[in-house]
């Protein structure tokens, strides 16, 4: 019952959005109540899994031996108390961002975002890869009226590029890859120890996998990683919790769970291909860090280093060892929290600011303290430093790469901690110590919703001027938006000092 | 009354159809099409219900057994074919009232009913009959209606279309009536049943045997016209653009879908699959020709303007994938094959009676003219991309069910290019429905320009179907298993 609940109190939230849509108060009251109760009711799962129990609901049979099934499993749980936690946070958030950016069609937009995650959790408790292929795709389509939210022709241009890559990859190659698996294994559920080992010579099943890592393209593993930047036109909120959360999450699961559940570790050991994939997922973090290296525009920049750090996740599925799996379960939940944080911030800067560029950040850690100190932590979360949570999640998979003797990814993991250290620093750098621009403030570049209310001056007392947080001579985001930024850093901060909930429950899932 | 279903539910609408065109007025004669309608839809479930329950049906028409007189033969596949058309008319009928009184003449409204009435009592004849020639005497009276009902379409394009389709279903139609004369030639028998007996032993005594593989010939190239298979397709996407939007939702929904049960029942039950495989190596002729369908026609369907054009160019191509999977010759493929029949004739009724609701307020079903519906005709561009979400096969619509079956029964024997080659066309469904989704949501509307949303006697039959291809979509079960049943009474080899 809990399982149901999680998943349809989501899409009961989004009803509510749909018809409180007049009085946008109760509206997005409905979300955040909506929110907070899926998470208490993933909370309530979290007990009974650690607890060693495997909640499971079965809806139906679809085809004959292949059910619509949803079964609670550690790793699951990882991604469900991410999407989970973070969702009701980013609501907070988006309720600042949304109104002080003076956003259309914001009812289309809370129902949509609710509706995806209905989906995430959909993906999180799927207990077969029909069902996980069944939520996949529904995320997939419901995320595409939030990435075409501005109706322009740049979003429409990004929108053929997300469906396009997203169904390309997901009908052309994994869905391909599971009526394989059915006709070679003849089941499609997920079992300790894989289901595939046996049923075909190595050669067939390291191209399945090929087929699977590659088909799942929420996992931008490069070459289909340019959906994600074209995702960047979305209002702010869907960029920091869809896409960098929800939706790529979604997919890196896809690729660990497909790796521990379908293939599993020993089978994983014996195929090639899981050796050729782990160097394309290499190749895809320093790749992914040097384009963001070029990237002013900051949503930008983030989506690249966002594609660099997915494929940290996929690289530790590939070194088909326990240490790489837990390294990249716990990833899972670290990225999230700095890389959210990071956009949340990168939000907050458009919204008081008006400033999408880092060249024109110049200062700006002066009048926006809070955001740029919270752009600080996620940064350090998603290089790798304490005291932020990435630093866990980097060790293991470090120690993944030792355990597999690739002393050559290692080095890659280094330098691509080395490159991040550069292109997510520079950003506070500049904001604090660098003396401001001429005339910035003027940058109304940005999607064009917003009139001439970019500084009205310190005097003001906040509460007129939806679009900022103003109180003695800072500046920063509506007050909902800030409070959502300190909780994210904060967690970032606490995710070091107790990483346990995520580490226990992937030492469950390697069966340690 | 239940021994005579077979005969009820063939004679009752043959008798209605002259009563429709004789009370002259449309809306009796609407009235009466309803009743057939639903009168052959409640005859045929009954039917069904009875195969699954005690097998294959015999009923001699007039007493006369088999080898002398005429034989309904009702088996699985038949009765699901069945199902098939007469499900589609029975929602086609209520949502015809409206559009078919504005698309066509007042005075001739009681006479297209009457050509209604004969298309469908023609296409339930040839689903089962058991008799060769009566299969053609049944094709002809649902393609000389089909020609007329086209005919009626208001652009006066309808008039070539159907003379296109009327030349080139003729050339079908004596392709098919030359195999059935050439096969009483040499075997001195028309029953089905008793050919499938016949031809094996005429072949063993060796005398006719390439008379048999002439009409075997003539009756392929026949049956694929009919059901234009690529490149015998060339009558169908005239036809389908300027027919009145009821018949192009009626027609995409089951006369083709008929031609490929005549396939199935000419290949598997009267030549035998022994014969049609293996002798005849029919495989190597369907399989390529499908797979160009499948992708030839998907592209061509991208670059149309026109978007029951569009659909119908995405009929000729999911056609390649019903002939695809007949053409494994294995029992999976056979039964993604049926499958498709059914699930097909769902989203592309849901579609093609979407467009038929644009056609109703704006006028015209060009993409230009669709700028901005989303929001103008927010029921009806749902229906539209609930139905495309069916035809590019997303997982919960019966779209994704016909897929499941068509790859795995090429996985199956290794064809993993074949199965690539299907994803691929999958893709194109998504470009294609893409580019009608992005005008219709993304485009905007000239004020002066503006229309309602389509009434509800036209919204509630689309509404029917999108939910039937969804329902079906996530509790495939039932059709699943009639189809692989059906398969495994066609299939005589197995691996």
């Amino acid at each position: 019952m809990t399982i149901l609940f999680a998943l349809l109190l989501p899409v009961v939230g989004a009803l509510g959005v749909l018809l409180l849509r007049n009085s946008p108060n109760a509206r997005e009251t409905a979300t955040l109540l909506a929110g907070v109760l899926t998470f208490s009711q993933v909370v309530r799962l979290l007990g009974m899994v650690r607890a060693g129990d495997t909640p499971a609901l079965h809806i139906l049979e679809v085809v004959p031996g292949v059910d619509l099934s949803f079964t609670v499993e550690p790793l699951g749980m990882v991604f469900a108390l991410v999407a989970g936690f973070l969702w009701p946070v980013t609501s907070l958030y988006a309720i600042g961002y949304m109104r002080g950016h003076h956003e259309e069609n914001q009812t289309r937009f809370f129902f949509f975002f609710a509706i995806a995650i209905a989906g995430a959790m959909g993906v999180a408790f799927a207990g077969n890869l029909f069902t996980l292929f069944v939520f996949y795709e529904f995320l997939t389509f419901c995320t595409v009226p939030l990435v075409t939210h501005h109706q322009t022709e740049e979003a429409k241009k990004s929108g053929r590029i997300y469906l396009g890559i997203l169904l390309t990859t997901s009908i052309g190659l994994q869905l391909v890859a599971i009526i394989w698996t059915w006709v070679l294994a003849g089941r499609l559920d997920f079992a300790d120890g894989g289901i595939l080992a046996g049923t075909a010579s190595t050669g067939v099943l390291g191209a399945i996998l090929v087929l699977y890592v590659y088909g799942v393209g929420k996992a931008a593993l490069m070459p289909f990683h340019r959906w994600l930047p074209a995702a960047m036109v979305a209002p702010t909120p869907v960029s920091a919790l869809l896409h960098a959360v929800a939706v790529v999450k979604a997919g890196v699961f896809t690729v660990l769970k497909v790796a521990v559940y379908v293939f599993g570790i020993d089978l994983l050991q014996q195929l090639a291909t899981a050796d050729f994939l782990a160097w394309a997922a290499a190749a895809t973090i320093i790749l992914g860090s040097l384009v963001a290296f070029s990237k002013d525009n900051l949503k930008a920049r983030l989506a690249y280093s966002t594609i660099s750090q997915l494929s940290y996740i996929v690289l530790g599925a590939m070194l088909a060892n326990e240490m790489g799996i837990i390294g990249g379960g716990m990833h899972i939940a670290m990225h999230a929290f700095g890389k959210i944080t990071l956009f949340f911030a990168a939000g907050a800067i458009m919204v008081a600011a008006h400033e999408k560029n880092i060249s024109g950040m110049h200062g700006l850690g002066r009048t926006m303290p809070i955001t740029f100190g919270a752009f600080l932590i996620g940064s350090l979360s998603i290089i790798g430093l304490p005291p932020a949570g990435g630093s866990w999640s980097k060790w293991f998979l470090g120690l993944g790469t030792l355990e597999a003797d690739q002393i050559g990814l290692l080095a890659v993991l280094m330098l691509s901690s080395l490159l991040g250290l550069y292109y997510l620093l520079e950003v506070p750098v500049k904001a604090f110590f660098f003396a401001p621009s001429e005339g910035h403030g003027h940058h109304d570049d940005d999607h064009g919703h917003h009139d001439d209310h970019g500084h009205h001056g310190g005097h003001d007392d906040g509460g007129h001027d939806p679009s900022a947080f103003v109180i003695g001579g800072l500046r920063e985001a509506p007050l909902p938006s800030l409070i959502a930024i300190c909780v994210t850093a904060t967690a970032t901060v606490g995710l070091f000092l107790w990483p346990d909930v995520f580490y226990d429950l992937m030492t469950m899932v390697v069966g340690r | 009354m239940s021994q005579n279903l077979p005969a009820l539910l063939i004679v009752v609408p043959l008798l209605l159809a002259p009563i429709a065109a004789l009370t002259g007025r449309w809306k009796a004669a609407w009235v009466v099409a309803l009743g057939a309608a639903w009168w052959a839809f409640g005859c045929s479930l009954a039917l069904l219900q009875r195969v699954r329950a005690e097998g294959v049906i015999h009923y001699s028409l007039g007493g006369w057994p088999a080898p002398t007189g005429i034989e309904y033969r009702v088996d699985l596949v038949s009765a699901f074919v069945a199902v098939i058309v007469t499900t589609i008319a029975a929602i086609s009928v209520p949502y015809a009232r409206t559009s078919i009184a504005q698309e066509v003449s007042e005075d001739r409204g009681a006479l297209f009913y009457a050509a209604f009435i004969l298309s469908m009592t023609g296409l339930l004849g040839i689903a089962i009959t058991g008799d060769v020639f009566n299969v053609f005497v049944f094709l002809e009276i649902s393609s000389l209606s089909a020609y007329s009902m086209i005919a009626l379409g208001r652009d006066r394009r309808a008039l070539t279309a159907a003379y296109q389709y009327l030349i080139m279903g003729s050339v079908g139609a004596s392709f098919i009536v030359i195999g059935i004369g050439l096969l009483y030639v040499t075997t001195g028998t028309l029953g089905m049943e008793d050919l499938s007996h016949r031809i094996p032993e005429v072949m063993a005594q060796g005398r006719g045997s390439r008379t048999i593989a002439v009409a075997f010939t003539f009756l392929t190239v026949g049956v694929t016209l009919k059901l234009a298979l690529f490149p015998l397709h060339l009558w169908l996407p005239n036809a389908y653009t300027y027919a009145p939007s009821a018949v192009t939702a009626f027609m995409a929904s089951t006369s083709t879908k008929v031609s490929v049960y005549l396939l199935l029942r000419f290949f598997f039950t009267v030549f035998g699959e022994t014969f049609s495989f293996v002798e005849m190596r029919l495989n190597m002729v369907l399989m390529p020709l499908a797979l160009v369908a499948i992708l030839a026609m998907s592209l061509v369907a991208i670059y149309q303007e026109n978007v029951k054009r569009l659909l119908a160019f995405s009929s000729v191509a999911q056609i390649g994938y019903m002939i695809l999977g007949i053409s494994f010759g294995s029992v999976l493929g056979v039964t993604a094959g049926i499958l498709h029949l059914f699930n097909h004739a769902l989203m592309k009724g849901a579609l093609f009676m979407a467009m038929g609701c644009i056609m109703y307020r704006v006028g015209s079903v060009r993409i230009d003219r669709m700028a901005g519906l989303g929001k103008q005709m927010p029921w009806t561009m749902a229906a539209f991309v609930g139905g495309g979400l069916s035809l590019i096969g997303v997982p919960l619509t019966v779209g994704f069910v016909s897929k499941w079956y068509l790859v795995q029964a090429a996985l199956e024997q290794g064809r993993w290019f074949v199965a690539a080659l299907v994803m691929v066309g999958s893709l194109m469904a998504v470009i294609y429905i893409w580019k009608v989704v992005e005008v219709a949501y993304f485009g905007r509307r000239d004020p002066e320009d503006s229309v309602e949303e389509a009434p509800l006697s036209l919204l509630i039959p689309t509404w029917v179907l999108v939910i039937a291809s969804f329902w079906f979509g996530i509790d495939a079960s039932t059709t699943a298993e009639v189809a692989t049943a059906a398969a495994d009474l066609l299939v005589e080899i197995v691996p």
